[in-house]
């Protein structure tokens, strides 16, 4: 039944993508949100993994924003330097990422409570420091220029169109992957930790063994958007991946809903357009902006924006119980 | 200058910042002790005292032995604020949700911070002048003097309070056992909020003496933050002593670390110090292994 219903929901949604740069080449103002979408789906594939270890797994992470840097510097690095080929980098980026995030993850999850949060926020620091020093390598806060672009077999995904079917594929398999795994044992097992370690544990959960497998999957899935990211742009710097991208992740999933994959990809699609496309208007305001969204949904609706009909339609019976009793 | 009188120099200045980095951390150990939640927002205070210092100082021009005081009331004010509009409203007050709350917060209050001051660090005279004492062949800011004292001061206060007045007592209840604290009478909401206005109030007297040493801008709060909880965490959390020591020992690591190793990677030294201690020793150097273990954080 739950099985048949995300099916039938991430139909929809793939339709919807599908149709809308179609629309765009007929409705002109629309052309330049492809772009905008593109980097959109970006960072949903970041949220959809970290919705997984913060909404199901119940652990927090404030060092996201260095795996997706992580991928976007190996791909960028040895590309742009050694010329080897981009799909072999995304290889690569995903075998450091989930080994850093092994070594990190692994005695800090074996922690209570959320250690992790300090051990990768400190992580997500080192990090940023790093890509800034080491200029030989990551051309410092300059930046690193003439990343080459991607091609699937000889298909150069030249236009800002290919690149977005291309980088939405990439969103609904992963989504896919997730909705799958939540809704399997280890789904099960995750939202058992989120609930209460000790009884997890005492029904047989292995506690540590999957805070740690669905951390090193958040951290892969991040390092492919980086990847995917630095081959996009053709150009990165130390400044996309530092500690306030790592918030600004964390703030899309708060806002979207915790608790929800689908609130995992709205808070992307919210937050992206707020701050590519509507805070231009204040932009000395943008990081007071955040911190307000972050108060205004953990306190009066900590289930996010994908909350609401629920909300609303739990107000509606409580009122029609009243009115009948 | 010969290589010992540089390695006292790297020393003094190690211990000047670490005495930052330790009521950084004894603010994060009281809230922490009574909320059991890490509270993201310790390094605004900081930045808030050094700010609203140099307002009051600078721009109103009043003496320091009244805009100290001043300064600590008001950036107290923000803390019983954070509790009252952040803490309290939580309908689930669970440590993550306080954890995001007060991440939530920490933007807000650098957001607002850079609205009113902007983006430029800002200076402020030191309480008594700028001519350096020689020590052994190594120099000594008289600020420097200063922030040493008030840590010094910070600490016999706290102890004293802490043991000797009812209201220490109320809040180290309900650190131990808030429901059995709530039995015998003790309004521990009202506890939390104490908590806060007192961090507050530490966070914002180590800004007010860091800044003539090193100055103070908008964005400054978050690596106090991390520092402090390095700190906070290498004395283990939860400990007055082991905030002192645990600072002190940051700040001399990060000094001799940038003066001796690089200075570019400053910042990097104490945090995998923090990182090695999480994993190796995470009850910390003074903390209790098997007390954190009843621990929810």
């Amino acid at each position: 039944m739950a099985k048949n219903r995300s099916a039938v929901h991430l139909t929809i949604f793939g339709v919807c993508l599908f149709l809308f740069p179609l629309l765009a080449r007929w409705i002109s103002f629309l052309v330049h949100y492809v772009d905008v979408m593109v980097f959109v789906g970006i960072y949903s594939l970041v949220t959809v993994g970290l919705c997984l270890l913060m909404g199901y797994a119940g652990q927090i992470s404030l060092g996201h924003a260095s795996f997706f840097g992580l991928g976007a510097y190996v791909s960028g690095i040895i590309t742009a330097r050694y010329g080897v080929n981009p799909w072999f980098c995304i290889l690569l980026g995903m075998v450091v990422s989930g080994g850093v995030a092994f070594i990190i993850g692994a005695p800090s999850l074996r922690l209570r409570g959320h250690y992790l949060a300090m051990a990768t926020l400190a992580f997500c620091i080192i990090i940023t420091v790093i890509f800034n020093e080491s200029i030989a390598f990551t051309g410092g806060p300059d930046g690193l220029a003439f990343i080459p672009g991607i091609s699937i077999m000889g298909y150069a995904l030249d236009s800002v169109v290919k690149y977005y079917f291309f980088v939405w594929s990439v969103v609904l398999m992963v989504l896919l992957l997730c909705l799958n795994i939540i809704q399997s044992r280890v789904g099960r097992a995750l939202r058992s930790i989120h609930g209460s370690e000790l009884a997890a544990s005492a029904v047989g959960v292995n506690v540590a063994k999957y805070k740690i497998y669905v951390f090193v999957l958040s951290a892969v899935v991040a390092s492919v958007a980086g990847s995917l990211y630095a081959h996009y742009l053709n150009f990165i710097n130390p400044a996309s991946f530092d500690l306030f991208v790592s918030i600004k992740l964390l703030i899309m999933i708060i806002l979207g809903g915790i608790y929800s994959l689908w609130g995992a990809i709205l808070g992307a699609v919210l937050i992206t357009f707020l701050s590519y496309e509507w805070l231009h208007y204040f932009e000395e305001a943008e990081v007071m902006v955040y911190g307000a969204i972050v108060l205004i949904i953990v306190i009066f609706l900590p289930g996010g924006v994908v909350s609401i009909p629920e909300k609303v339609r739990s107000l509606c019976r409580s009122s029609k119980l009243k009115v009948e009793g | 200058m010969s290589f010992a009188s540089q390695l006292l120099q790297y020393a003094i200045t190690g211990v000047t910042i670490g005495s930052i980095y330790a009521m950084v951390a004894i603010g994060f150990n009281i809230i922490y002790n009574v909320t059991e939640a890490i509270n993201f927002a310790q390094g605004e205070f900081v930045m808030l005292g050094g700010l609203v210092m140099v307002f009051l100082r600078v721009a109103v021009n009043i003496p320091v032995i009244f805009s100290l005081p001043l300064t600590i009331m008001l950036v107290t004010m923000v803390g019983i604020l954070l509790d009252r509009l952040a803490i309290k409203p939580l309908s689930k007050p669970s440590v993550l949700a306080m954890v995001i709350a007060t991440i939530g917060a920490s933007f807000f209050i650098r957001g607002a911070a850079m609205m009113l001051w902007g983006k430029n660090p800002f200076d402020l005279p030191p309480f008594s002048g700028r001519n350096p004492i020689s020590f052994l062949g190594a120099v000594v800011q008289p600020q420097g003097l200063w922030v040493v004292g008030f840590l010094l001061v910070v600490v016999v206060v706290l102890t004293l309070f802490f043991d000797r007045t009812i209201l220490g007592k109320a809040l180290r209840a309900s650190a131990v056992n808030p429901s059995a604290s709530s039995l015998v009478g003790i309004n521990v909401k009202h506890m939390v909020l104490v908590s806060f206005a007192l961090s507050a109030a530490i966070g914002a007297l180590g800004g007010i003496v860091i800044t003539p040493i090193s100055l103070m801008e908008y964005d400054r709060g978050a690596m106090l933050a991390v520092k402090g909880f390095s700190a906070c965490v290498l004395g283990g959390i939860g400990s007055f002593p082991g905030a002192v020591t645990g600072g002190l020992l940051i700040g001399l690591i990060e000094s001799l670390g940038a003066g001796l190793v690089s200075s570019g990677y400053k910042d990097v030294f104490a945090l995998l110090l923090l990182l090695l201690v999480l994993f190796v020793r995470p009850s910390g150097l003074l903390g209790n292994a098997e007390v954190s273990k009843i621990r929810k954080f």
